[in-house]
């Protein structure tokens, strides 16, 4: 019987990713670890080792396929004594498992009546008679799996879409007023269970049913869904707004999609509030210059590390969280968690998005390791080759868009982080100074607060701290 | 999978051919891996050796011989009732050596192999088996053709699958002549006149109903107020009832202090806290729970994490040390066989990178097979209320019932319990005829969140006793329409 290789879980929230590339081809002799293809999930490439050996009889999910459900099958291989050509997918004479696999979502809504995802998988071959859920819960808008090609955004505004819900969840989600269509199902084939509704009454992360659910008189139980409002428009409707073909349509990948819906709920569950402040930089700039001049070259010349001025400022930002503790902290629903250490994620943007990489006990580090850090991980976020645990975690962020000559700005702080920088250009201004004019170099930076965790007193305190720092930038070295 | 090295080498090999051990292995070929069993004694474990299945061909030859008995209530005449004892058993025997005998063709059908001995973890990959020391319960299912000699084996994954053994009291061990364990009592020569039962639980209440349908004078004691200590108070009352009715002495509240062997005869001293009692009977059986085989595996050597007697996994089978695995009743309770071949699907899928889920055990049914047949799922009504639950009992009564008065069957309850405020069917207790083939109704019903509506919109099958179920849901909502 040839062996399944299912589409793996490169992370415990993965539920789909885009078969980015197959390395190994059909008719290859497949070894325990070899690296057979490489699985772009939410931010990240990352590669799939085989487990099983023998000949990779057949390649299931072609090469750029997006949203393949996990444990799906994307490849047969032969066993031992089979012959690879006689191979087909799957063993068990069920109906094969497309090649193209599921449409991706957000193409659905055009396409005339898609196959429902949902069906797709469970048409699969034996390996899915499985006590492990067959899960679709997709990582963007809840219903991308949902049968029936709901469509984009919410989908509650779709009429006549069903909702897979339990019957308790549905109750309790009735009697809380809250509307089911955003919450991501966690059961079977994205199926919203008791628990799911409990997290989202208790995370604050789903809304109130809009206006006809709420009134649970006039709301047949039977059909939530049905007589709502889309919480925003789905893709027909944005489209009906412009006159064809004075567009191009481009899918989200996965990156979209996690940046989409991690703002989206972090601007509408975070209170956000926002600081700003100057800061001087001439000493810094001085600093730099002089720690920069020191650094030893290599035979072509070239420096063994060169601080920016975004170096001084993570390292500025994780020693003024040691010296205002209460700030280092992250929202946990029912608790706040206040953090030993100072681990501070850098915004890095790249081609299509961005990556947020931790900077871990960047209060123990030296300038330079955290610039080498930051080379490093900028590198590899560029590359898209950053493990989901260095994407994942801190207290805080930097975003500093100086370089593109943005004086000032708010950022969206990164659910569940506490509080985010953002850090303009640093630039000459004519400031008074002791009753005269003064020309100085100086940068604005904003802080924005996640008010459950930081009120604003602490967090001026926070960015009082940081502006001592910067502006006696020695107090880093020692 | 080239040339002789290979040859011992395994994906996984899982400790035990009990009932989750051989689901887990033939699941874990399914998944493609290379799999191996070590079995020491017998394939399909004490469930289906000396457990639930022989012990439901001894009660079956029981609830036969009680029909025949009451043969005039159908208008039936049957004459010079009797039985014979070896024959009973032998049936019973025949019953296990069949299933037996299918599990081994079972795991050669999935290439998995199997390998004969008593097996050790001697380091995190690898097993050693040893030739089998215990001696074994007679009589033996022979062992499957082609099984592997004792070695050492290697595994990437092991799963500890050794299952549990009859909990011994100090002072009160086990002789296997006159104070027996479920073995003895499953294999009796003859029939005792009278048996004293200790402990009332499952497997205590089952033998008790068999040997008094059979004619002994039967006595069970029972430290904990009630009997069957793990269901609702309200059916295990209706079952004392119905027990004593039947001629078995209950005995709650109480500890046997001493026990005196005669010679054919034990005499066991009673303590309920308000006196003392001597109690002589021809047999013992002592029924106080089991305890799980964590010895001689290697697991204090390696590490691996125990807590009161059981090894502790993470939900998915996992231990604290990577590469080791524990399912059914040596990782904790609840020690029932389902629960095993559960948890072993669960562990090997997680070992696959399947997207697996802890089991919920607060959804897991227990059954027990006496006369009258007991079952029951989630919450009883006391441990509802001790959560902090509003609730909203229904009770039906087969009595109310057509099929349970066709039947001849017209003593039995069915209870359940819901959260007042959500509708939730927080548990199903069940006492009557063929219960335990009723529960898995609300089993479903549980698994899939269904609230009372649902269960009131369902349409259930006239004339069954399902309809008890219907009608107790029903019940709970004052809409119960045939009482």
């Amino acid at each position: 019987m040839p062996i399944n290789i299912l589409m793996p879980a490169l992370s415990p929230t993965m539920e789909k990713g885009n078969l980015a590339k197959w390395l190994k081809k059909e008719g290859d002799t497949v070894k325990s670890g070899d690296v057979i293809a490489e699985i772009e999930t939410d931010k990240a490439t990352m590669e799939v080792e085989a487990v099983d050996e023998g000949i990779l009889a057949k390649i299931l999910v072609a090469e750029g396929t997006a949203d393949v459900p996990v444990n799906q099958p994307i490849a047969l291989i032969a066993g031992e004594g089979e012959d690879p050509k006689s191979v087909s997918a799957p063993a068990s004479g069920a109906p094969a498992p497309k090649a193209e696999t599921a449409p991706a979502p957000q193409a659905a809504p055009a396409a005339a009546a898609p196959q429902p995802q949902a069906n797709t998988v469970s048409g699969d071959a034996a390996a899915h008679m499985s006590y492990a859920r067959v899960d679709q819960a997709p990582a963007g808008p809840a219903q991308a799996s949902r049968p029936n090609g709901a469509s984009q955004g919410n989908g509650a505004g779709q009429g006549g879409n069903r909702i897979f819900a339990s019957p308790l969840a549905k109750r309790i989600a009735k009697e809380a007023g809250l509307d089911l269509a955003p919450i991501q199902g966690s059961g079977p084939h994205g199926r919203v269970v008791e628990k799911d509704v409990r997290a989202a009454i208790s995370g604050g992360t789903a809304k109130p049913a809009t206006a006809p659910a709420a009134t649970p008189a006039q709301a047949p139980a039977a059909k939530p869904a049905a007589p709502q409002l889309a919480s925003s428009m789905g893709a027909d409707q944005v489209k009906a707004m412009f006159e064809a073909g004075t567009y191009e349509e481009v899918p989200l990948d996965g990156m979209r999609k996690t940046i989409a819906k991690r703002l989206v709920e972090s601007k509408q569950t975070v209170p956000h509030f926002y600081l700003s402040l100057d800061c001087e930089l001439d000493a810094l700039m001085a600093l730099r210059e002089q720690i920069n001049a020191a650094a030893t070259k290599d035979k072509d010349g070239k420096p063994a590390y060169k601080l920016s001025v975004n170096d001084f400022v993570i390292k500025a930002l994780a020693i003024a969280l040691q010296r205002v503790p209460n700030a280092n902290a992250v929202w946990a629903e029912d608790r706040i968690l206040k953090m030993k250490h100072s681990d501070v994620g850098v915004a890095v943007a790249i081609e299509g998005g961005l990556f947020t990489p931790v900077i871990r006990k960047a209060e123990q580090k030296t300038l330079t390791a955290i610039s080498a850090e930051m080379k490093d991980l900028a590198g590899r976020a560029r590359n898209r080759r950053l493990k989901p645990e260095e994407y994942s975690g801190g207290s805080t962020a930097v975003s500093n868009l100086g370089m593109f000559g943005i004086k000032n700005f708010q950022a969206v702080i990164n659910p569940p982080q506490g509080t985010i920088l953002a850090v303009g250009a640093g630039e000459q201004r004519v400031v008074v100074k002791n009753g005269a004019p003064a020309v100085i170099q100086a940068m604005t930076v904003t802080l924005s607060c996640d008010h459950r965790v930081v009120d604003g007193a602490l967090g001026a305190e926070l960015l009082a701290a940081f502006k001592v720092l910067i502006e006696n930038p020695m107090g880093m070295l020692v | 999978m080239t040339g002789e090295s290979m040859a011992n080498q395994y994906d996984i090999i899982v400790i035990g051919g009990g009932p989750g051990g051989y689901v887990a292995a033939i699941r874990a070929a399914q998944l493609g891996f290379k799999t191996a069993v070590v079995e020491r004694e017998h394939l399909g474990g004490i469930c289906l050796n000396w457990g639930c299945i022989p012990t439901k061909a001894l009660l079956r030859s029981a609830e036969i011989y009680h029909y025949m008995q009451h043969a005039k209530d159908y208008g039936l005449s049957a004459e010079n009732i009797g039985f014979d004892a070896g024959a009973v058993v032998q049936r019973s025997r025949g019953v296990s050596g069949r299933l037996n005998g299918g599990v081994g063709m079972l795991l050669k059908k999935n290439k998995v192999d199997v390998i004969w001995g008593e097996a050790s973890i001697s380091k995190p990959g690898e097993v050693v088996v040893t030739a089998t020391k215990k001696p074994a319960m007679q009589p033996q299912a022979p062992a499957p053709k082609g099984i592997l000699e004792p070695g050492t084996y290697q595994a990437k994954h092991i799963i500890v699958a050794t299952g549990a053994r009859p909990r011994v009291l100090p002072g009160i061990e086990p002789d296997g002549k006159l104070i027996w364990t479920y073995f003895e009592a499953m294999v009796p020569q003859a029939m005792p006149k009278s048996l004293l039962v200790m402990g009332s639980g499952a497997i205590g209440i089952e033998f008790a109903s068999f040997y008094r349908t059979m004619g002994a004078e039967v006595t069970v004691v029972e430290v904990m107020p009630q009997i069957l200590p793990v269901e609702d108070a309200e059916i295990a009352g209706l079952a004392r009832k119905r027990f004593e009715k039947q001629g078995i002495k209950i005995i709650t509240g109480a500890k046997v202090t001493k026990v005196e062997k005669g010679g054919n005869t034990v005499t066991a001293t009673i303590d309920d806290g308000k006196g003392i009692q001597t109690i002589t009977a021809e047999r013992m059986i002592s029924a106080v729970g089991v305890v799980g085989n964590i010895e001689n595996l290697g697991l204090e050597k390696l590490g691996v994490k125990i807590e009161r007697g059981t090894i502790v996994t993470d939900g998915l089978g996992r231990t604290n040390i990577p590469g080791i695995y524990a399912i059914g009743d040596v990782a904790g309770p609840p020690m029932l066989a389902h629960k095993a071949e559960h948890e072993g699907v669960i562990c090997v899928e997680t070992i696959k990178g399947l997207h697996t889920h802890a089991m919920d055990k607060g959804m897991i049914p227990g059954c027990t097979y006496c006369n009258p047949q007991i079952a029951s799922v989630g919450l009883t009504e006391a441990k509802a209320k001790e959560q902090g639950y509003d609730i909203r009992v229904g009770r039906f009564p087969f009595v109310g019932n057509g099929k349970a008065i066709a039947l001849g069957e017209p003593e039995g309850l069915v209870k359940t319990i819901f959260d007042k405020k959500t509708g939730q069917l927080l548990g199903a207790h069940l006492i009557g005829a063929e219960v335990t083939e009723l529960i898995q109704g609300f089993v479903i019903a549980m698994n899939l969140e269904t609230t009372e509506e649902e269960l009131i919109h369902a349409v259930f099958p006239h004339p069954t006793l399902s309809e008890t179920m219907h009608e107790s849901v029903m019940d709970a909502y004052g809409r119960v329409i045939h009482i």
